[in-house]
């Protein structure tokens, strides 16, 4: 059993490492399945098959899991502080929601080092509203001492289908959380692997020249040609796999479907990022991959892991 | 006599619902308690992060008992009428039914209802999980294990737990039990979620609050907002501050605490480079906090924050959180400060100055206002255009007031206007201010978007005043010629806000509009370019034309690119009669507003209702000089038996219409066939009168007008006094009418004396 306290270069509180370590950890104990990130690119953890579809249908489900979350237009070419066009997300999924969910989620900020004698713990109202996955939710932003540190949200629907049971999720953002517990200012200054002197490794040192290169990407080199194209072959592509897929009452093909779903969506924001949707235009597209989710959720409903009777 | 308490345990309320929540709470328990006749002495209730709670005391015990007798068919009546009564009665035979006798229905049944008065603590025990199940939450939810049925119960958040007892004070009150979704009623809340989690026993309301208090929760939300203002100031106080009071954070903040302890932080002296409101916007909106001002009366680089519980080590590492948040907000803050002060690289051939890049951007980016009025980049052009004509009715230099009109917008695409959309118009300000554009121009950039309410002011420079015209005007034109007017509660794009607007900029600054001729012409360009399905850019050629038909022009051409339409006269005229419907009605909406605005500042509603009865009334500022007017008259004794002629003769003239029909008496007065010496002396004074009233209403004189009428008093008292109206020589009847229909008429020419009211 891994024990991160042990070790202090894996203190949550000291090294980025030690926070997921810890996170995974503590959800592991509670029954969680642990995965790892989705191997697509995703503008949120709640994207990754393991949330959206797995929150649809009947079968119960927990699961915990990090995930790079890429939003090119909040690329800041490295110079700000808090702002990154790629992050880590840490993602919770429970369903059904348990009830002593706040509790849980208190008890696994206490594991990470955030001691709630010493700090303000908060939950502010903050409704979650997906457009691209037509998925909406209630709950809060969690503050601590002020800075919003996770999001705490109850599914109410997702790809247009009621939640039944209703999921709870918990998003921890996980560089936010890091400036916290290391008491740092720029997500820059994150003590990656929790080491002193020569052996400390911050997370500019692994990330700041991606930030770098991928802003200017994302803003300025990425071939809009080519990704309306990516764009258009993901959707045709998802809807073509969504009817082979059909077999009377059952779907053989919702996940790949899904991925389909998924590149359409992240064509469309290097589009956003890089300027050339216009406002009208920009509803239209989150439409069109709402629509494609919402098919990709109806095809997940008639497979085994949705639900469905076994035929 | 006993108590209701009542509590709903849940996770967090969102801090905006919890006062309606309380209030609805209320309502809904004792009304369903009256409906069931049971009166109560006194009920309040409370609202929390995690709890609602209500009291209602000196209920009785059990209803009390009722006897109601039901009417039912006669005796002898079909089997199925029986039927229907025994069922409707809860009868179970016909035999338990009394029979009574009737004049004129005969023998008939009457069912004997007697319902024994039920105890109180079963009612409640009946009505509280129907109101909990429908609750009037702007948005609810389900949870859990219990959310894979669709009928689950839904609350805000996931409700944990009811407390609900009943009984009186002096002795134990006992649990009311009843369970809604799997939750069983108790006796039992929770305290403050870090400080005092424990349960908590409580069954008497003196009992659960001060349990609760102990528990640190202060369950009262205004006892609550006054411990955080006075903690607040005295704070500021003792540092030699003063706070910056702001009631909806205050609210708010009220809202997200159980036990409430307030904390100073600090933000670096260098962020106060970045204009107050910024500062004050990014930390209010961000983190809930206030910000404070120094003795000198300029924004001090502290704030205070409300946090919720005790920390272990007086607060130092909150407040030490807090600041890095606030911190970091700022840099973002200075960030877009700078960015919108600095060149937009991509705009920079379209124009020169940073503000102007951004009215490029805003224009290329073809940001649609409304769809059916096309870009914002379009209303700009129209605005221009607008406060242009409209400088120097209002005394304005027309070219600052097009310069203002054509920077008003462009801050909708900074980046500070993005992160803090409620500082649209000041950053542009702040902007133009700093790009070196004239004073009036910077200060009608912010000021355009004024008044917006009754209590904001008047903008006050010329040219502000009609870039902040132009701007309402357009849009409430635009909305009318698209038929998305007001409907109920429902104005999406506050119309009545800003036809408010344009009544207190007029009226305030007496600005003389033709307001009929400038909405019809509008609304006929609108009219045009729907008829010929051109797009909106084209309305400044539409407008020139609608301007060419109001000046009797026949026929009117149109070129876009290779298309071109030419309208003739058949086309145009159902267009103008559109145009002028729309503009009747829209000015009817105008008069509405103004009433209501009007009757604010105290006119009374029937003086209004007597002048716009008058034909053609568009000029705000005359229709509110004549209102004045004539309320001065009728504070006069002339005035008031003036009035009180015209009402005498305005009843005799319907009761002789009505034999004669409308219009019988409209033809003048023969001065030959007067007689007795008070009708000459009337028919000399009517005509000197109404000829000295029309003058003066020309002249726009109201007062002197009203004089004028004023001294028809005396020769009317006389002419009631001495002459018989209804004589019985028809010719000497007809000749009367006519005169005291010229009396009517003549008063008219002030107002229209019918709709005053008394």
């Amino acid at each position: 059993m891994l024990a991160p306290a042990a070790d202090p270069s894996l203190d949550p509180t000291r090294s980025f490492q030690g926070l997921i370590l810890a996170l995974q950890a503590f959800w592991a104990r509670q029954g969680c399945v642990i995965l790892q990130p989705y191997d697509m690119e995703v503008g949120a953890g709640t994207f990754h098959p393991a949330t959206t579809l797995r929150s649809l249908g009947p079968k119960p489900w927990k699961a915990a899991y990090v995930q790079p979350s890429r939003r090119p237009k909040d690329g800041r070419y490295g110079e700000n502080p808090n702002r990154l066009q790629h992050y880590y997300q840490f993602q919770v999924i429970l369903k059904p929601s348990p009830d002593d969910l706040q509790d849980l989620y208190l008890a696994s900020l206490a594991a990470i080092g955030v001691d709630s004698a010493l700090h303000d713990i908060r939950f502010v109202e903050d409704d979650w509203e997906s457009p691209t996955l037509g998925a909406w939710g209630l709950g809060w932003e969690c503050w601590c001492d002020g800075m919003e540190v996770s999001q705490f949200t109850y599914f109410q629907q997702v790809a247009g289908f009621e939640c039944a049971p209703v999921s709870g999720e918990l998003t921890y953002g996980l560089e936010r959380l890091a400036t916290y517990v290391q008491g740092v200012d720029s997500v820059y200054d994150i003590n990656f692997n929790g080491r002193d002197g020569s052996e400390r490794i911050a997370y500019g040192d692994v990330f700041k020249q991606a930030e770098q290169e991928y802003s200017r990407h994302n803003f300025e080199y990425a071939d809009t040609e080519l990704l309306f194209r990516h764009f258009r072959d993901a959707e045709g592509e998802c809807r073509a796999l969504l009817a082979k897929g059909e077999a009377e009452s059952r779907h053989l093909l919702a996940l790949p479907a899904y991925d389909q779903c998924i590149k359409a969506s992240h064509a469309f924001n290097l589009l956003d990022a890089r300027g050339v949707i216009s406002v009208t235009e920009r509803q239209s597209y989150i439409l069109r991959v709402r629509e494609l989710a919402k098919a990709c959720g109806a095809a997940w409903l008639k497979t085994e892991g949705g639900g469905a009777a076994s035929a | 006599m006993p108590d209701l308490l009542l509590e709903l345990f849940s996770e967090e309320i969102p801090a905006r619902m919890q006062r309606q929540a309380a209030e609805d709470l209320r309502r809904l328990v004792t009304n369903a308690l009256v409906d069931r006749g049971l009166v109560y002495e006194g009920a309040k209730s409370f609202a929390g992060p995690r709890r609602l709670a209500l009291v209602v005391t000196g209920l009785p015990v059990e209803q009390s008992a009722t006897k109601e007798e039901r009417k039912g068919p006669r005796v002898g009546a079909p089997e199925a009428a029986i039927q229907g009564f025994l069922k409707s009665a809860r009868l179970a035979r016909i035999e338990d039914a009394k029979i009574e006798k009737d004049a004129k229905k005969g023998e008939f049944y009457v069912a004997v209802i007697e319902r024994p008065g039920r105890p109180t603590k079963d009612i409640i025990a009946e009505i509280v999980p129907e109101i909990v199940r429908s609750f009037p939450w702007p948005k609810s939810m389900r949870w859990g294990e219990a959310s894979a049925r669709n009928d689950s119960l839904r609350w805000v958040r996931p409700l944990h737990s009811v407390l609900c007892t009943f009984g009186a004070q002096h002795e134990t009150p006992e649990i009311v039990s009843f369970a809604i979704d799997g939750i069983g009623s108790g006796d039992v809340t929770y305290g403050h979620r870090f400080l005092a989690p424990q349960p908590i026993k409580a069954k008497r309301f003196e009992d659960y609050a001060a349990s609760l208090d102990k528990a640190k929760v202060v369950l009262d939300a205004d006892r609550r907002k006054d411990m955080i203002l006075a903690d607040a100031r005295s704070l500021t106080l003792a540092h030699g501050l003063e706070l910056i009071e702001d009631e909806a954070l205050l609210e708010e903040v009220a809202g997200l605490v159980e036990w409430p302890v307030v904390l100073m932080g600090e933000f670096e002296q260098e962020f106060l480079e970045i204009p107050p409101e910024v500062i004050r916007a990014t930390i209010r909106a961000n983190q809930k906090c206030f910000v404070l001002n120094d003795a000198s009366g300029k924004l001090a680089n502290r704030f205070l924050l409300v946090s919720n519980t005790i920390a272990s080590d007086g607060g130092e590492a909150i407040a030490a959180g807090n600041a890095r948040v606030v911190r970091a907000r700022l840099s973002d803050a200075r960030h877009f400060w700078r960015t919108d002060l600095a060149p937009l690289a991509d705009y920079r051939d379209k124009a020169q100055k940073p503000l102007d890049q951004r009215l490029a951007k805003l224009r290329a980016l073809n940001i649609v206002f409304h769809e059916k009025l096309g870009t914002q980049g379009e209303r700009v052009d129209r605005i221009v255009a607008l406060a242009k004509e409209l400088a120097p009715l209002v005394g304005a230099d027309a070219a600052k007031a097009a310069r203002a009109a054509e920077l008003a917008k462009a801050d909708l695409v900074t980046e500070m206007v993005g992160e803090f959309p409620e500082l649209q118009g000041l950053m542009g300000k702040y902007y133009a201010e700093a790009q070196g554009e004239a004073a009036e121009v910077a200060a009608a950039i912010e000021e355009h978007y004024k008044p917006q309410g009754p209590n904001d002011r008047v903008p006050p420079g010329s040219v502000s005043v009609a870039v902040a015209l132009a701007d309402k005007l357009d849009t409430i034109v635009g909305f009318w010629a698209k038929d998305e007017t007001p409907t109920g509660s429902k104005d999406p794009f506050a119309l009545r806000r800003a036809v408010l607007g344009i009544e207190r900029v007029t009226v305030e600054t007496g600005l003389r509009l033709p307001l009929k001729s400038l909405l019809r012409q509008r609304l006929l360009a609108w009219q045009l370019l729907d008829l010929i399905k051109f797009p909106t850019s084209e309305f400044p050629s539409a407008l020139e034309n609608a301007s060419a038909i109001e000046a009797g022009k026949t026929s009117v051409h149109f070129q876009r690119g290779m298309v071109a339409v030419t309208l003739a006269s058949e086309a145009i005229v159902p267009c103008q009669n559109i145009a002028t419907s729309r503009a009747i009605d829209l000015l009817t909406f105008f008069a509405d507003r103004l009433k209501v605005y009007l009757r604010e500042r105290g006119a009374r509603y029937d003086l209004i209702d007597a002048v716009f009865a008058l034909p053609d009334q568009d000029d705000l500022v005359l229709i509110v000089r004549r209102v004045e007017a004539l309320g001065k008259l009728l504070d006069t004794e002339d005035g008031k038996n003036l009035l009180a002629g015209y009402r005498r003769a305005a009843n005799i003239l319907r009761a002789e219409e009505k034999k004669d029909g409308v219009g019988a008496f409209d033809a003048p007065h023969d001065a030959g066939a007067l007689v007795a010496p008070e009708e000459r002396a009337l028919a000399e004074a009517i005509g000197a009168a109404s000829r000295d009233a029309a003058a003066r209403v020309s002249a726009e004189d109201f007062e002197g007008a009203m004089r004028a009428l004023a001294t028809l008093r005396r020769p009317v008292d006389a002419f009631f006094d001495k002459v018989t109206v209804n004589a019985d020589d028809p010719k000497l009847r007809l000749n009367r009418l006519r005169l005291l229909n010229e009396l009517r008429r003549a008063v008219r020419t002030v107002a229209e004396f019918s709709k005053i009211a008394g």
